[in-house]
């Protein structure tokens, strides 16, 4: 049975079809990835899900209920944790959990407790009675983080948890997911457009111009468009070329001053070729597909950082003229 | 319904939570009718004198800034929304389980009892002004209050619930809500003005909870000569938190719709 079940969903706005039929379902206990570029309708898709938004046709539920007609049942059973703070930046981290346990209805007993814990968790326990403003973005998300789970929520939900966060923080945040699903043997529905991200789900969803264009474990996905890339360097890479050739069936091509081929495991295949090789080697190098290539081979395009340069840009520039 | 009525109290909590917290918020909402009451009483009271027998302009305004005040912080109430859309927080409302009547009401709840704290403030100026208190009269304006500040804020929050920023809230402000407030009395009796102001300021509804809560301070007999008249009617305390309560549960009902359909 899956926790979440989405079946032909789809969001139109006006004219543009944001999200387009799309179907799939959540395993309980499962990190399940949608990867995109910006405007992919990885968003659409979660505010459908999460009721902030109302499906212009398709079913879906949540925990087994239904995300137009039983609302307030579904916002019961999910955490959420947005690409933009939500959290009341003039009350301190301890009041602004405390708001969520009222409006969540949990008894106060037992949400001192929770609140407690979890600020121990994502580590910040002295900084309970500060007052958001003065965090830093880490410590914000964290402190989402922490929200979204007090009332202890079957899925949550992270759109973009780690947007605009350095690496030492991303890897941060991504500590504090892991151990909390072990903890609370959440399912994790998430949304990004970093490929790194991606590689912490259990299962990955790629989604373009509204489409599911693939769905699969990154791995199996990153099989999926032929193996890994081996790049070597002969004294004579004709010779190469042509021993590859003969010896293992492989055809390969010279680019620029380098022999380039595709194998599966190539890891494996290496030690084997490099043993028996008469053609005395330079160098060589085993790729692995990454998630972008995956991306670039289904769709003709990489999932681009500028696009998201530019809107972080934009955001700081709005930020500024603020203060 | 429980879960309404908790967010009722949740978001009213709130609101009232960062009143206090924000001192420049508790000071200003004080400050501002103070400056009100000693320029334009300095100002205008020598010239105006008395507007009846025993009541002078100043403790003719008094009440005046008080209702001044509290459809003020009504209307602001909508603000509170727009910013909390502009800073994420609405999210985090918006996907709880108390609902979005439970967000309007909250706030609207909340408004109110911050103009209760604000009117308490404000009381301390009435024996220096010469306006005397009684505890039954205290009791009527804090509950006169309350019902005209949870009425009127359906205006704010209608403007407000679909406002995606401040500014443009503030510009409705400006050119909408600031005149409707000169219009409905706080400074001058409405009944002996041009007639065109006179029509204006009769459809108003602000200036029914503006004559109510004069009425209170000022005991019907005086306030009679200065209340609204409608077709030589005059309005009662009653009358005129029937016609504010009225009006505002329209314009409620309103938001809270128009709050429920965005996306």
């Amino acid at each position: 049975m899956s926790i979440i079940e989405v079946d032909a969903l789809s969001k139109k706005f006006g004219n543009l079809l944001a999200v387009d039929r799309v179907s799939f379902g959540v395993k309980g206990g499962e990190i399940f990835g949608f990867l995109g570029p910006n405007g992919a309708g990885k968003t659409t898709t979660i505010n459908m899900l999460c009721t902030l938004l109302t499906p212009t046709s398709g079913k879906a539920t949540v925990n087994g209920y239904d995300v137009v007609k039983q609302r307030a049942e579904v916002r019961k059973s999910i955490g959420l944790v947005f690409q933009e703070s939500t959290l009341d930046e003039y009350l301190s981290a301890e009041q602004n959990l405390r708001f969520h346990a009222y409006a969540y209805k949990i008894p106060k007993k037992e949400s001192e407790e929770s609140i407690k814990e979890l600020l121990e968790l994502v580590e910040l326990s002295d900084r309970r009675k500060s007052k958001v403003s003065t965090f830093s973005g880490g410590m914000k998300r964290r402190l989402e983080l922490a929200r979204g789970l007090l009332h202890s929520p079957k899925v949550l939900f992270l759109d973009e948890p780690t947007q605009g966060l350095d690496p030492q923080n991303r890897r941060h945040i991504w500590d504090h997911i892991h151990n909390m699903r072990r903890k609370h043997n959440l399912t994790i529905f998430l949304t990004t457009h970093y490929m790194d991200e991606a590689e912490n789900c259990d299962r990955i969803t790629i989604i373009d111009h509204g489409r599911i264009i693939a769905m699969d474990t990154p791995d199996k996905l990153k099989d999926s468009i032929g193996g890994d890339q081996v790049r070597l360097k002969a004294e004579d890479n004709k010779a190469a070329v042509l021993e590859l050739k003969e010896r293992y069936g492989i055809s390969s091509m010279i680019d620029k001053d380098e022999v380039t081929f595709n194998i599966a495991q190539g890891d494996k295949f290496l030690p084997k070729l490099v043993g028996h090789f008469d053609s005395s080697l330079i160098s060589i190098s085993v790729h692995r597909p990454t998630l972008d290539d995956v991306f670039l081979k289904l769709t003709g395009r990489a999932i681009r950082e500028e696009e998201v340069s530019f809107k972080d840009q934009l955001k700081q520039m709005s930020m500024r003229r603020r203060h | 319904m429980t879960d309404v009525f908790r967010g009722i109290r949740v978001v009213a909590y709130r609101e009232l939570l960062r009143f206090v917290q924000e001192r420049s918020r508790l000071i200003s909402s004080f400050i501002m009718p103070l400056i009100f009451l000693v320029i334009f009483g300095a100002g205008f009271g020598q010239t105006i004198g008395s507007l009846v027998p025993g009541v002078n302009y100043l403790q003719f305004m008094y009440p005046g800034i008080i209702a001044m005040t509290v459809v003020m912080g009504a209307i602001m109430s909508g603000i509170s929304i727009v910013w909390d859309r502009e800073f994420g927080f609405l999210k985090e409302l918006l996907v709880s389980p108390i609902g979005r009547s439970g967000i309007l009401l909250g706030k609207s709840v909340g408004a109110a009892t911050t103009a209760i704290l604000q009117t308490c403030i404000m009381l301390i100026l009435a024996p220096i002004l010469g306006i005397p208190l009684s505890f039954i009269l205290i009791i009527e304006l804090l509950i006169a209050i309350f019902i005209i500040s949870v009425s009127i804020s359906g205006l704010g929050l209608l403007v407000a619930s679909r406002m995606k920023s401040q500014q443009g809230f503030q510009l409705v402000t400006q050119i909408i809500i600031m005149p409707l407030i000169f219009l409905a009395g706080v400074f001058f009796p409405v009944n002996n003005v041009p007639a065109w102001m006179e029509f204006i300021s009769k459809i108003n509804p602000l200036t029914y909870g503006v004559d109510a809560i004069r009425q209170i301070f000022l005991g019907s007999e005086a306030a009679s000569a200065l209340s609204v008249s409608i077709f030589g009617h005059t309005m009662s305390i009653f009358e005129d938190i029937l016609v504010v309560v009225v009006f505002g549960g329209i314009l409620m009902v309103a938001a809270i719709w128009s709050f429920s359909k965005q996306e």
